[in-house]
């Protein structure tokens, strides 16, 4: 096998050969990282990667490499790489949020996650682009340049997570960490034609999470298939007494339940809300045949209705920027980050603090900042914060109306797919609505999945198709993602990568 | 509702310590006005009797053993601070000298 097969391979089938011997920990890992050096950087790179990790990667591939030649019992993933989405914070690899603010800084702990990486073995290959503070659906407002669609490098890879989904996407990495706020794993796996799977809140723990919104945020697994995700977020999953919203459940089941391979009985919600009027006609057509594969393999569909979704988007734009803006109070200039003295006038701390976030924050940034300052003044506090969670409340009362009918709830992940960089750049409500089938799942704290439907037939890009299930349920999305994976993949003979157009090196470019 | 105007994002801006300019305070003023405008339904969408979810999965009375767990080390605490001196974060001026 080359070193070009061996990076196509999924995480489940690298975890084979390494058991069986087959390939090493140091060669898969070498093969990632000469991937990374070929297609990430210069002009024309995908620029998945702020950080590569290339010292402590091949350490542990070949600790773990010695581990097993010695006959020690390892991890079932134990050896297989991984990339880390930069909000997440790790010792030893600079963690940036995608932020000036951040720049260089060095976590002094892992996050729990992090930890549990570790504990199994996996090398990670680096931190991955985001926009800033993952604040986009782009990933064009890292303050690090954007991230480029596999598929087309003129087009956005999704946000904020687009560097690990397009790191998964380019074979730059087998597996990746997320997370999602209200669409950040979901709709860059959409874009890029890859899996990803938000959680349900709490079954992950977000210590070590760059918090953004704390009742929304989730860390999730991204990947190139459905069991693969169920494989890493075993890994991640679990209690965490160092997160108080992490629930006490095991993550147990999830790899068992993309194995089980069918899905005869189950009852499947269409959401009338979510779909239909400004979704892309490619992207109807594939969400609909993916509907038709799964009633072919047994599952009853029906149409269920969800009528307060349509003020989930408004209420998002609300509750978020109000947490957001709390959150990054913590952003001042004096304990950990970059500090920028005011120009002219007294130097006081108020001053310093007041440059520092004009210099160390982005546009977008500021503007989430301002929005939830605005939304919890005083006056206006009842009137939008206090609004907005009683909206929470109507979404939860729908999504169990819901799930008083069916098992699953499915829809398109994203309305449209991949559109050229810089077209929504200067149109923040435009870019908004680029979360508005993924925001309900964060409101209500259900989990939500996205694999690859296919390819819109007006663009020849990937359409992401959603799964929800209720709240402690992950285990039901995993098992019909997989059964519909397998039907799509029988129909398009392969995976729907195989379909990606090859990259050309950008290495010469960069020497040059 | 009340729209927002650029002296609001002025007030807004001093309150969130981020220093803006005039031209950032205009074209700020104008992006949020829209955002402001898109979001307003939102009040009229629940009435009183709706409660108010503050977190998606209710938990109440988390609490852990009442010992000393992980903590960092003051270098640890210190090692990505801008300025520190004597093991403590160090600051320009609090007040302004008069």
């Amino acid at each position: 096998m080359t070193a070009n097969e061996l990076i196509r391979s999924s995480a489940a089938e690298m975890a084979a050969k390494l058991a069986a011997g087959e390939i090493t920990s140091v060669e898969l890992v070498q093969a990632h990282l000469d991937r990374i050096a070929a297609v990430d950087h210069g002009e024309r790179g995908v620029n998945a990667f702020l950080y590569v990790n290339t010292e402590e990667a091949l350490a542990v591939a070949a600790d773990v490499d010695a581990r097993r030649a010695a006959g020690e019992e390892l991890h079932e993933l134990a050896g297989v790489p991984i990339a880390i989405k930069d909000l997440i914070v790790t010792k030893g690899q600079p963690t940036t949020a995608g932020s000036k603010i951040l720049e260089g800084w060095m976590s002094p702990y892992d996050a729990t996650v992090i930890k549990k990486i570790r504990a199994a073995r996996m090398p990670m290959l680096g931190k991955t682009n985001l926009d800033e503070f993952a604040m986009g659906s782009s990933t064009e407002h890292s303050a690090y340049g954007p991230t480029r669609n596999p598929w087309d490098l003129d087009r956005i890879p999704g946000g904020s997570g687009g560097g690990s989904a397009a790191a998964v996407a380019a074979f730059e990495a087998p597996l990746a960490l997320g997370t999602d706020t209200g669409g950040s794993i979901r709709q860059p796996g959409a874009v890029t034609g890859t899996v990803g799977v938000k959680p349900t809140y709490g079954a992950v723990s977000r210590y070590g999470a760059i918090a953004m919104a704390s009742s929304l945020d989730q860390i999730g697994p991204v990947s190139r298939t459905v069991l693969d995700s169920a494989l890493l977020q075993e890994v991640i999953g679990g209690h965490d007494p160092q997160d108080s919203t992490s629930l006490t459940d095991a993550s147990t089941g999830l790899a068992a339940a993309a194995r089980l391979g069918n899905v005869k009985g189950m009852k499947i919600g269409i959401i009338k809300e979510l779909h239909g009027e400004g979704y892309q006609t490619g992207v109807e057509n594939r969400f609909n045949e993916s509907l038709e594969l799964l009633r072919g393999a047994g599952a009853e569909i029906v149409e269920v209705s969800c009528p307060n979704f349509g003020y989930a988007l408004g209420a998002y734009y609300l509750i978020m920027p109000s947490e957001a803006s709390s959150n990054l109070a913590k952003f001042d200039g004096v304990r950990f980050g970059a500090r920028t003295l005011p120009t002219e006038g007294p130097l006081t701390i108020e001053r310093v603090m007041g440059a520092t976030r004009a210099a160390g924050f982005g546009d977008e940034v500021k503007r989430r900042i301002i929005l939830g300052t605005y939304a919890l003044s005083a006056g206006y506090y009842d009137a939008y914060y206090g609004s907005a969670q009683k909206v929470r409340t109507l979404i939860q009362r729908d999504f169990a109306a819901a799930f008083e009918q069916v098992d699953v709830l499915i829809s398109p992940t994203s309305p449209v797919t991949a559109f050229k960089l810089g077209e929504k750049l200067d149109d923040p409500l435009a870019m908004y609505l680029n979360d508005v089938a993924t925001i309900p799942a964060n409101m209500a704290g259900v989990p939500g999945l996205t694999l690859p439907g296919g390819l819109a037939d007006e663009d020849g890009l990937p359409v992401g198709i959603q799964l929800l299930a209720p709240a402690r349920e992950d285990a039901r999305l995993y098992r019909v993602g997989a059964v519909l994976e397998s039907l799509l993949e029988a129909q398009w003979g392969g995976p729907i990568l195989d379909q990606a157009p090859a990259l050309a090196s950008t290495a010469a470019e960069e020497a040059n | 509702m009340a729209a927002i105007n650029r002296d609001d994002v002025a007030h807004l801006a001093q309150l969130a310590h981020i220093e803006m300019s005039d031209d950032e305070l205009d074209r700020m003023a104008t992006e949020l006005a829209v955002i402001v405008d898109s979001v307003k339904s939102v009040s009229e969408a629940a009435g009183d009797d709706v409660p108010a979810t503050s977190h998606p999965i209710p938990l109440t009375n988390v609490m852990r053993e009442d010992v000393v767990g992980h903590v960092l080390t003051v270098d640890e605490a210190l090692s990505g601070a801008p300025d520190s001196a004597d093991g403590r974060f160090k600051v320009p001026a609090i007040l302004e000298e008069s």
